[in-house]
Parts: structure tokens; sequence; C-alpha cells
């Protein structure tokens, strides 16, 4: 990508956080910094999925697995050690990291619904042994008792605004930094891969090892966001590992567009409002959930974003300019 | 974990006897479950991610038959029709609509209706733990086998769902339809270009696979509680089979259920907490070993 692509993005993720930062000082509509955090969490999840999903070709079933690994990774950590923390933060990245090279160096390999479902399988081992060893994970009560949260260069995330703000600060980096990954050539290999992984390795790309890379990738920042979600609900629970986790992250994506990079930051906030009107209304909240996925899968075919992005461009040939590049794929 | 009971158990016959025969329920009945996944697979090229539901529904259909007529035999039948006809509407209005495109929209079309079932059944059973009861039928005194416990229903069990593995290969190998099934895993086209209608052949496979699955939750109901979600946790295990044993492979799925079923049973007594676990690392190790699976064919 251009340079100047880029520092477009930096500016954008910028006036996106000062906006974020402002807002406290405008309302205080708890309920806003609750969605904003708990978006965070779920966004960053959702967006590094779609690295691998969108822009991949590889569709994970199995991605709450990281996310789980994130939440308690760090809150072990934070129980167990002293570290301050960034560096625990770090830690559980590093954590999350190790594993998806292990279950990454299995899986890659498989194709389609093969992926899908070993990947699910490996989640659904990390959830047994999540619910099993319940003296270091609390089992099925989940890790309770807190997470400590120690002040490290005078940010005090015991105090609500300062965790509304680190939130959204992880958020916005974390978006920037997939956005520059997607950008990248490594970025472009990904697509050609997605496309025709037969040609990729004929024009010398180690489809394998590319493939690996992007699963590691994904897999450390949907550990960022179960370490954010860690932070908001101060600790950790098996759901965070389970399978519906991995279905909701896919159905974000396919909710905001799987074209578009801020599309599953779009399907997290639709998703997140989705859950708050649906459970206001009925305790069916499943079979609401399932008829709205069947609206979007069957009726409009595709994400919202995509939608919005080619018709925007259909108008822009149907007035006789040429198509410009609105999306990049 | 401790692994003492585990080593107890093997060292005495009748614990062998019991354990082994439980093992063989479990399995048996996931074979029902995953053989209809790995026919669906076969010919459709799709995995139905919302085949756990008719087990489930087949086991509430069973209840519900059982508690309106009192006879358990008429119940079986009932519930594999059901979900037969479950499975053909099923097919017909929503899964035809994603042939050909891509995995992503099948998974979430799947997945809506996994979350739609379960809720429908919270909705009309309810959703706290329901059983049926044994079947007055199999109320009487099990066999002892070498020391070992057998209950009558189990040994009911083992033998239907033998006969039924046994007609369904027979059917495929030998029947007209079982041929054209056959043909159309592999060339749909040229199928189709015979005249024959594969529209009709795909809900067709579908509902045979939602009856097998609908068998299998209606024979399961009087020796499993009955829950909402129930059938999440045996699609799994299916999968798994349809792993092990080789995609779109019968006989590998009977054998990957049988393995399956051995390591829940035996694996329960050293293991209790991790018995879930055990089975996605045996899938693990066979799929680093051989990843076509057991009977597979290698994927071209």
């Amino acid at each position: 990508m251009s340079k100047r692509s880029h520092r477009f993005d930096i500016v954008v993720g910028l006036a996106a956080f000062a906006a974020m930062a402002v807002a406290p000082a405008v309302t205080s509509n708890q309920a806003l910094f609750d969605l904003v955090i708990r978006g965070s969490a779920l966004a960053l999840f959702a967006t590094s999925l779609n690295l691998l999903i969108g822009y991949a070709g590889m569709v994970s079933f199995g991605h709450g697995m990281f996310f789980g690994l994130g939440a308690y990774g760090f809150g072990l950590i934070m129980q167990r050690t002293s570290m301050p923390i960034p560096l625990a933060l770090l830690a559980s990245l590093a954590l999350a990291a190790a594993v998806a090279i292990v279950v990454g160096a299995i899986c890659v390999r498989l194709k389609d619904i093969y992926f899908a479902f070993v990947t699910l399988a490996f989640q659904m081992l990390l959830y047994s042994l999540i619910t099993s060893w319940v003296s270091f994970t609390g089992g099925d009560q989940g890790l309770r008792g807190g997470i400590p949260r120690p002040v490290f260069f005078g940010i005090d995330l015991a105090k609500y605004t300062h965790l509304y703000l680190f939130s959204s600060a992880l958020l916005i980096i974390g978006l920037l930094a997939m956005r520059h990954i997607a950008e990248s050539p490594f970025g472009y290999s990904l697509r050609v891969i997605r496309d025709n992984a037969v040609r990729a390795s004929f024009l010398g790309i180690n489809v394998w090892r590319m493939k690996l890379a992007v699963f590691v990738i994904a897999g450390t920042f949907a550990a960022l966001g179960g370490a954010v979600m860690s932070l908001f609900v101060s600790g950790a629970y098996p759901e965070f590992a389970n399978w519906p986790m991995s279905g909701e992250a896919v159905f974000m994506i396919m909710l905001g567009g799987l074209g578009v990079f801020l599309g599953p930051l779009v399907g997290t906030v639709l998703l997140l409002l989705l859950n708050d009107v649906i459970t206001r209304f009925t305790e069916y909240y499943g079979l609401a959930l399932g008829l709205v996925i069947l609206l979007f899968t069957l009726g409009l075919r595709k994400g919202l974003l995509d939608f919005a992005v080619d018709l925007v461009r259909r108008r822009a040939t149907a007035h006789g300019a040429l198509p410009t590049e609105v999306a990049h794929e | 974990m401790d692994i003492d009971p585990l080593i107890g158990c093997l060292l005495s016959t009748a614990c062998i006897v019991t354990h082994a025969t439980s093992g063989l329920i479990i399995g048996l009945l996931l074979f029902l479950v995953a053989v209809g996944l790995t026919l669906i697979f076969g010919v459709l090229k799709i995995v139905n991610f919302a085949h756990g539901a008719f087990y489930m529904l087949g086991a509430y259909f069973a209840l519900t038959i059982v508690q309106f007529t009192d006879s358990y035999l008429l119940a079986i039948l009932g519930a594999a029709a059901g979900t037969a006809a479950v499975g053909l509407v099923f097919e017909r209005l929503f899964i035809s609509q994603v042939y050909g495109r891509n995995v992503l929209m099948q998974l979430l079309v799947c997945y809506a209706f996994v979350l739609i079932f379960d809720d429908l059944v919270r909705i009309i059973w309810g959703s706290e733990f329901r059983s049926m009861g044994m079947p007055e039928l199999f109320q009487g005194p099990p066999f002892f086998v070498a020391g070992g416990v057998v209950p009558q229903f189990y040994l009911f069990l083992i033998v239907v769902t033998l006969a039924i593995a046994a007609a369904l290969g027979l059917a495929l190998a030998r029947s007209w339809l079982g041929k054209t099934v056959r043909a159309a895993a592999i060339n749909p086209g040229m199928v189709s270009a015979l005249g024959i209608n594969t529209e009709l052949l795909y809900g067709l496979v579908f509902a045979l696979g939602g009856l097998l699955a609908g068998l299998a939750g209606a024979l399961a109901a009087p020796v499993r509680s009955l829950t909402p979600g129930m059938g999440f946790s045996v699609l799994i295990e299916s999968f798994i089979v349809t792993v092990i044993g080789g995609m779109g492979s019968i006989l590998g799925a009977l054998v990957g259920a049988i393995l399956i079923g051995l390591i829940r049973s035996f694996g329960s007594l050293g293991f209790p907490l991790f018995t879930d676990g055990l089975m996605y690392l045996f899938m693990i190790v066979i799929l680093v070993v051989k990843p076509t699976g057991l009977f597979g064919k290698p994927v071209t």
C-alpha cells in the first residue's frame, strides 16, 4: 500500500480515538461506555477472524479458542503473578501465538469444511480442558475472585474512564495494525491464495507458511480481544471458549461485510445492539438471532457494508464514471 | 485424574463386558447420526451442521408419542418419519439455496437452524431436563455375560442398529437407488443428464439422513436425558467420527463410531472430566498420522 493511504489510516484512527476520548466529557451514559468496551473486545476478535476468512479464505470455526485463551491467559497471569499489566498482556498474547503455531501447523493444510471443523475440535478440546481443570481455571464457574489491576504509567484500570480509554486505544491500535497487515504485500499474497492457491504456489508463494502466519497473527489479535474482555468482566468464563463464541464471530463478519476492512467492526456493533433489542423483547434469543441470520444469508446474501459498497459502485458505473477503487477487493 | 479405576476395570472381565457394551451402545447410536452426515456430505457436498437437531427432534418426538400412545415401537417409527419429513423440508426450502455457495454461507444457514431448533424445542417442550423412562417391554432383568451386566434394552439397541447398518450398506451397494446415490456422489452432472431427477435425489438423501438421526434420537431417548441443545455434542462427536473413519465412508463411520464409543466408555473411568478431551485428542492423532481418516480415500 502507498505511504499516503497508510498515513490516512493513522489519521482516521487518531480522529476516532479523539472522538472516543471526548465522549466522557459530553455524556455520562454508562450503557454507551459499556458498549464501547465490550465492542472493542469483540471487534478485535471479529476483525482478526476476518483476516482468516475474508482475506485468506480460511473459514475457521474455532476462533473462539484464542479469545478464550487470551481471557484466561491474561486473567491467570494477573491473578497468579505480580506482572504489570502491559507485560501480562504481552505474555498472554505470546501464549496464544504459541498455541496458534501448534494448532495451525496441524490445521492449515486442511481445506474448507475440514479446516472449519478441526479448528472447532481444537476449540472444544480447550473448552473441555477449561471446564475439567477446576483447580487451575475454576471449571464451570469461571475464573473468579476478580483480576487485580495495579496502576501502570499512571493508568488505573480500576477507574472506569481509564478502562474505557484503554480499551478504545487497544481497539484502534489493533485495528491499525491489522489494517497494515491486510494492505501489506503479505496481505495481498493472502488474497492470491484465497482466490487461487495453485497459482499462488506457482508464483513462488509458500502457501503453507503464509497460511500458518496469518493463522498465528489472527489468533494473537483474537487473544487481545479476549484480554480486553477479561478486564471488562474482571474474570474469565468457559463461554468465552465455547463454540457459540466462534459462531457469533462468524456471523458478526457476515453481518457487517467480509469485503470491507471495517465490516466486522460494523457487524460487532450491530450484533451488540441487536442483542440488546432481542433480549428486551423475548427470552428466545436463539430463535430471533437465527431468523436474523437467515434474513442476511438467504435474503440480503451479503453483509451491510458489502451491500453499500456494491450499491455505490453500481451507481458510479451507471453514471458512466469509471468504477473507482472503493474497496480493495 | 486417577488412572487406578481404569486399570482395575481392565483386570476384571465383568467390568470389561459392562463397559464394552455401553461403549458399543454409544458408538452404534453415534453411527446412525454420523452415517447420515457422511452420506449427505458425500452426495450434496455439504456438511449439515444442523444434523444434531434431527437427533434431538427424534428424541423429543419419541417422548411425545410415548406419552400419548404408550407404545415405544410407534414412537420409534413416528420419530423417524417425523425427522425424515423435517429433513426433506429443510433441504428443499433452505439448504438447496446454498448449494455451490461458499462454506461460510452454508455454515451460517445451518448455525441459524441450530439456534432456531433449540429454541423451538424450548418453546414446545420446555428447557428443563426430560426423561422418557424405560419402555415396559425392556424392564425385565438384565443378562449376565461373563459376570458383566447387559440390560435387555442394550441388546435390543445393538441388534437394531447393526441391522440398520447392514441394511443400509446392502441397499447402497446393491439397490438401484443406492447405485444412483453413489453415482450422484461422484458425478451429479452425468446422473442428471441420464434423466434422473437429482434434486429429488438430494431431498431423499437429506430425508434419509434426518431419518437415521431421528431414529438414533428415539433409540437413545430411554437411556439419555432430553434437553434442548442435546444435539450439539452429538453433532461434534459424529463429525469426529467421520473425520476418524474418513468422510464419505460408511464402514469408516461404523469403525470410527465404535472407537469413539469405547473411548468414551472406558475413558470415563480414568478421566471422568476429560472424556471429551480424549476424543478430540484421538481425532487429532488420527489427523496427523492419516489425514484422510482410517478408511477415507485421498482427496484430490
